[in-house]
């Protein structure tokens, strides 16, 4: 908007607003920072201040000893990386016949996409559940990991099929002429080009699963399977009565994963809707 | 310019190969993918709907049955569950509609050229990133009525004492509402930005030649160009919404005496506390009727709106 001139007050007024946009998206967190380090004295006390008078580590060790974190960032994971693995293997060749092929097939997965995302959790998990009962899937990270894989893949899809339109068709009809195969055209024309893209959505897939949560609270039954923020409601305690210090310092170790990968990709992924959403 | 290389694309392949090769070659590509779709997506949502018809119970040993439409009889008089779906309105309107408008005033300063823009876009994401169950229990902390900071900035500013927000009858619902909003924000913000980014400049430094203010240019440039995504982003914001759990599950499980007991948490509690698999399935059957309805209602409504201009 290089073009527009902003008056100085007008300025100034757009800067107040983004100030106080920053205040509110940002204390949430800092407190939660802020009391992770605090001692159980500074707790207690009923004048709470932002920053910690005596910071201490000693919350993060009492929730390592209250719960099995290590565990369930293990099984988390597990999880997370075989839902994102497995949804890229499957979305990208259908990504591709849906970028490439515009026919019914097409105009299908387009409108589930859609409707996929209207979906009630409610009417899906009670069937989810007694199919993967009757799998012996109950109570295991593969049960959970198939779950994850169906419900990533419609956003997984979107993402792709925006990533594959910017790979020009030019290319792989010029590798065409040059006699390559179909499946060489895919692996060393294709595939390289697509690769930020899958890396992305693989990512993204990721994070989806690292903080799912509803899933997990009804598949994983036995604390020794359950995923990270299953184990984090067991700090709450039964009658809400938590102990915030450990609390606090479990759910912003919890955050630190998911944090760091979309830091990494929060580009593509503004980027990628944006193709999804304009392409389409 | 889509349409213009769709056009030429599929020009160029027909001159090359015969189709019928090609689409079974799409179809194996396709395969991987739909075969999962169909037996844990597809297969389920009518198993589901099947489920709503009969009488199944967790750890029953009799064969479950056909009981017709006794579940949705059954449904019709449990004033709990109409209870739990006004609540359930009330919180996906309650949290859409303000969402919406902080988001669309984010985005409109974020696609200014303003100092520091970075961080703010890096900010605006970071609740987007975090797990759900953290963000409920960040609030939990940030609503503590001993250790929390919000009443003790209210104690510094004296304004009163404070009190138990997630706890108190009339303080729980919208204490709730305000967590979904903050929760949201990212996603509508982000959409939003890139519906500004399509925004003709041309048009833009047009109309400020022509002397439209800032209220004008919105309303005359920019709305027209961002509706469709803001009419897409605000119905997928109310579906996901109203389908919401892990937040208020965490906040305050439904509390105090069921003022925040959403659709899903109702469900929930009967399907997998209680056991009553064919109750709960019928209960998902009207959330999806009721919102499918009201959503068209939105859409169809906002579309005419659009025409009649």
């Amino acid at each position: 908007m290089s073009g527009l001139r902003t008056s100085g007050p007008a300025r100034a007024g757009q800067y107040l607003a983004l100030l106080a946009y920053l205040v509110f998206l940002a204390f949430p967190f800092l407190w939660l920072i802020s009391t992770a380090f605090k001692p159980a004295r500074e707790l207690a006390s009923l004048h709470p201040t932002w920053i910690p008078e005596n910071p201490t580590l000693g919350n993060f060790r009492q929730a390592f000893d209250e719960q099995p974190l290590l565990q369930a960032a293990g099984n988390s994971l597990l999880a997370a990386l075989g839902a994102a693995v497995v949804c890229v293997v499957l979305a990208t060749p259908m990504a591709y016949v849906i970028a490439r092929h515009r026919g019914r097939l097409s105009t299908a997965a387009t409108g589930w996409v859609v409707v996929s995302q209207a979906f009630p959790f409610v009417l899906v998990i009670i069937p989810l559940f007694l199919i993967l009962k009757n799998l012996h899937l109950i109570n295991s990270v593969i049960g959970l990991v198939l779950v994850y894989v169906v419900w990533s893949l419609p956003f997984a899809l979107w993402m792709l099929v925006g990533y594959v339109r910017a790979v020009p068709a030019e290319l792989e009809e010029a590798a065409a002429v040059d006699g390559a195969g179909r499946l060489r055209t895919l692996v060393s024309v294709t595939a390289p080009l697509l690769a930020p893209g899958i890396v992305a959505t693989a990512l993204f897939a990721f994070i989806t699963a690292w903080n799912e949560f509803f899933f997990a609270l009804v598949l994983l039954k036995t604390p020794e399977k359950q995923t990270l923020p299953v184990v984090l409601t067991h700090f709450l305690g039964a009658e809400g009565v938590a102990d915030l210090g450990p609390l606090a310092a479990a759910a912003f170790l919890a955050t630190l994963p998911s944090l760091v990968v979309f830091a990494v990709i929060q580009k593509r992924i503004t980027g990628g809707m944006l193709a999804g959403a304009v392409k389409s | 310019m889509t349409l213009a290389t769709a056009a030429k694309r599929s020009g160029a392949t027909a001159g090359r190969r015969p189709e019928r090769p090609r689409d079974h070659g799409a179809w194996f590509l396709v395969l991987p993918a739909l075969i999962p779709i169909l037996v844990l997506s597809v297969g389920p949502l009518l198993y589901g709907i099947a489920l709503a018809f009969t009488d199944a119970q967790s750890g029953r040993t009799q064969a479950t049955g056909w009981i017709g439409t006794l579940n949705f009889q059954d449904l019709l008089h449990d004033t709990l569950f109409w209870d739990s779906f006004r609540i359930g309105l009330l919180w996906a309107v309650g949290v859409t509609v303000p969402q919406f408008l902080l988001a669309l005033g984010l985005a409109l300063l974020l696609n200014q050229n303003l100092r520091l823009r970075w961080l703010a876009r890096a900010l605006a994401i970071v609740p987007w990133a975090m797990p759900e169950v953290v963000v409920g229990i960040m609030w939990r902390l940030v609503y503590n009525p001993d250790a929390g900071i919000l009443n003790e900035t209210l104690r510094t500013l004296g304004l009163g004492d404070g009190r138990d927000w997630l706890a108190g009858l009339a303080t729980a619902l919208p204490a709730v509402i305000l967590v979904g909003i903050w929760a949201g924000m990212p996603q509508t913000t982000v959409a939003l930005l890139a519906g500004l980014q399509n925004t003709p400049h041309e048009l833009h430094e047009a109309a400020a030649l022509d002397g439209a203010g800032a209220w004008r240019r919105f309303r005359t440039v920019t709305w027209p160009a961002l509706r469709p995504v803001a009419l897409a982003i605000t119905a997928l914001n109310f579906i996901w919404n109203f389908n919401s759990f892990a937040l208020v599950y965490v906040l305050t499980s439904g509390g105090p005496g069921g003022r925040t007991r959403l659709p899903m948490l109702f469900a929930y509690e009967e399907a997998f506390r209680y056991g009553q698999f064919g109750y709960a399935a019928a209960m998902g059957c009207v959330m999806v009727a009721v919102i499918s309805v009201l959503l068209a209602l939105y859409l169809v409504g906002r579309l005419k709106g659009g025409e009649d201009r």
